[in-house]
């Protein structure tokens, strides 16, 4: 198990609104719920540029999202920074982010990703599928080894 | 994606996505045998039905749940639907704090969107070349050789974002505009923290007037022929004849300046706009009635706002429309291009705005809401940062909405669009043996001038690579390119 130290920054993401794509903030909610004192979390439907600025500040960024295909219940791994050409407001990848705060800010920030597998994005609806709160649950366990905070009790 | 060709002469050519706009769309070039280009279209390939889709709910749902159409420029939807309830609710003469709050929430979209636009889908193309290497062409090449201004530009947008989070309580989909009204004000500590960087953030926009007024005037040969052509513009306009972003009347202007209709009630938008349905677009073309569908299309926008405004109320922005309008003797300014310029001068505008009003102690004002007779519709006009956006609902008496409909601005820019590309199409591809990646970026490049929001007609979760066919006139493909 990898223990993770540090000035840490949780950037959960994805639509609540679409079903298990809201993975990555309910994600981020729960831990926020444990108010850790080295954990500050961020919640948004999308990663936008100015989150490069803000990775800058910490020691360690976890990035959370949904994954639509990826391993069960999640999956946990190392982000590197990439010179990413296809660039767009409504989708830049946890990688590009990375490039961006490393180029422009100089950022020696180390960088995660968490994905958690969801298994339905095809409707409306601000609620997750039996096996993705299953697999949220799991990811919760997992960081909370990987900071050393197993003690904490997450609220529901 | 390649298109089925009816025709066997021709070629079809098809760009999707579009790169570097906001959402999905794709582009067909449709050529003959001797390559020259018969029709050029840009389509809009998601549908999303959200004016169906809210049908039945509560209509004080509405200025949160429309703004869900875009995660980019939720700020305008969510401030339209207000004012749209507003009215319902009998609630659409604001108090002056609530007026001001919500004035404060929409400079800050604006700043944060035209700031994102310029130096992170724009300006590479600026900087770089329309035909630069493409792995250089980008946010990541701008970054690399200028990498004080990407930074300006990630500050920037940062700035108008926490504009928006310090007036909605949220960055993005936030909820501080209620119906008649604000359900916060900004605190004395909100103020200060905003003040602090104030005086940075008007000297970058200074820097970024520069950089687009210098590119179209060094660059004026290419701007003169490139994607020009010349239209009808529309803007919401204040009473004086200033630049409104938040409210007033109707405004449009045919190519030499004069006016087509003035100070319209925006509650009258349906007597003198309505929308052509085409079959090969998601997206309508909205058109100014008394002059048909042929000559009633227009254009929205900063380059329309500029044009259409008697003056800006805030001093640098003026001076900065005022050397604007110089360079075509105060007629209207028709260049595909000098949207950029045209833009930054809004940047500039925003921030004075924002600086004016955080200055002003009725943000910290209590009197935050009002009401009065209830309405069974209700109407909401604003100017978003891509041009004039219309919200429009009716509700019944159990407060369920029944019909909605919304013209967002980059609609009315689709005829617009749609030309650039065409005579982009003409005048750089037709006849050419080989179409590059350098030829298609110039379509782009027109298109990008708008800042369309294609997110704002439909919305697909999918990413799509951008994949180019070119086919023979027996129906071959004979060239592909895709770009991821």
């Amino acid at each position: 198990m990898k223990r993770i130290n540090g000035k840490i920054l949780l950037i959960g993401y994805g639509n609540p609104g679409r079903l298990d794509d809201g993975l990555g903030p309910a994600f981020a909610s729960k831990i926020s719920m444990m108010r850790l004192n080295n954990v500050t979390v961020e919640i948004g439907y999308q990663l936008a540029v100015e989150h490069a600025e803000m990775i800058s500040n910490y020691d360690v960024v976890i990035f959370a999202d949904a994954s639509v295909s990826g391993s069960e219940p999640y999956q946990f791994t190392d982000v590197e920074p990439t010179l990413d050409a296809s660039f767009s407001t409504h989708s830049v990848s946890p990688s590009s982010i990375m490039g961006l705060a490393q180029n422009i800010f100089h950022a020696k920030t180390e960088a995660y990703l968490l994905t958690i597998r969801g298994y339905e994005f095809d409707d409306f609806g601000e609620r997750l599928s039996p096996q993705a709160t299953e697999n949220l649950h799991s990811g919760i366990h997992f960081l909370k080894s990987a900071l050393g905070t197993t003690s904490y009790e997450v609220k529901s | 994606m390649v298109a089925s060709n009816t025709n066997p002469k021709s070629k079809r050519i098809v760009i999707q996505p579009v790169t570097r706009v906001e959402g999905h769309g794709k582009v067909t070039i449709l050529l003959d045998e001797n390559n020259k280009v018969k029709q050029a279209r840009l389509h809009i390939v998601e549908f999303r039905g959200f004016e169906r889709f809210i049908q039945g709910r509560p209509f004080w749902e509405m200025p949160v749940v429309v703004q869900r159409l875009c995660g980019i420029c939720p700020v305008s939807h969510h401030l339209c639907a207000a004012k749209a309830i507003d009215q319902i609710v009998g609630g659409e003469n604001l108090t002056p704090p609530a007026e001001k709050l919500r004035r404060l929430m929409h400079y800050g979209q604006t700043f944060q969107s035209h700031s994102l636009h310029f130096f992170h889908l724009a300006s590479p193309d600026l900087l770089f070349g329309f035909n630069a290497d493409p792995s250089i062409r980008n946010i990541i090449g701008v970054a690399a050789e200028y990498p004080e201004l990407a930074k300006q530009g990630i500050l920037m947008r940062k700035f108008g974002q926490e504009v928006i989070k310090a007036t909605s309580g949220k960055k993005i989909h936030g909820t501080g505009a209620i119906p008649g009204g604000m359900n916060k004000n900004l605190s004395i500590h909100e103020r200060d923290e905003l003040l602090k960087d104030i005086d940075q953030m008007v000297q970058w926009s200074h820097g970024a007037l520069n950089i687009a007024k210098n590119y179209t005037l060094e660059h004026m040969d290419t701007a003169l022929e490139f994607g020009t052509f010349e239209s009808n513009h529309m803007s919401i306009i204040r009473e004086d004849g200033a630049m409104d972003l938040y409210n007033g009347g109707l405004r449009a202007i045919d190519k030499d300046g004069n006016k087509i209709f003035d100070h319209v009630d925006n509650q009258k938008y349906t007597d003198i706009i309505a929308e052509e349905v085409k079959n090969w677009s998601y997206m309508k073309f909205p058109f100014i009635k008394s002059i048909g569908t042929e000559n009633g299309w227009y254009r929205v926008g900063p380059l329309s706002r500029v044009n259409t405004c008697d003056f800006i109320d805030t001093p640098e922005a003026e001076a900065a429309r005022i050397e604007f309008k110089d360079i075509t003797g105060g007629k209207p300014n028709h260049l595909t291009l000098a949207y950029h310029w045209a833009r930054m001068i809004e940047v500039l505008h925003s921030i004075e705005k924002i600086k004016e009003l955080l200055h002003d102690p009725d943000l910290q004002g209590k009197d935050l809401v009002t009401k009065g007779d209830r309405r069974d519709e209700g109407i909401g006009v604003i100017e978003a940062p891509r041009g004039t956006l219309f919200h429009h609902y009716k509700v019944n008496k159990d407060d369920q909405v029944t019909m909605c409909n919304l013209i967002v601005s980059t609609t009315s820019n689709n005829e617009a669009m749609n030309r650039a590309v065409q005579k982009v199409a003409e005048d750089h591809l037709s006849g050419q043996p080989e179409i590059t990646e350098g030829m298609l970026n110039h379509v782009e490049v027109a298109t990008r001038a708008y800042d369309p929001c294609l997110s704002c007609a439909t919305h697909d979760m999918a990413q799509m690579p951008l994949k180019v066919t070119l086919l023979n006139v027996d129906g071959q493909v004979i060239d592909e390119r895709i770009k991821q």
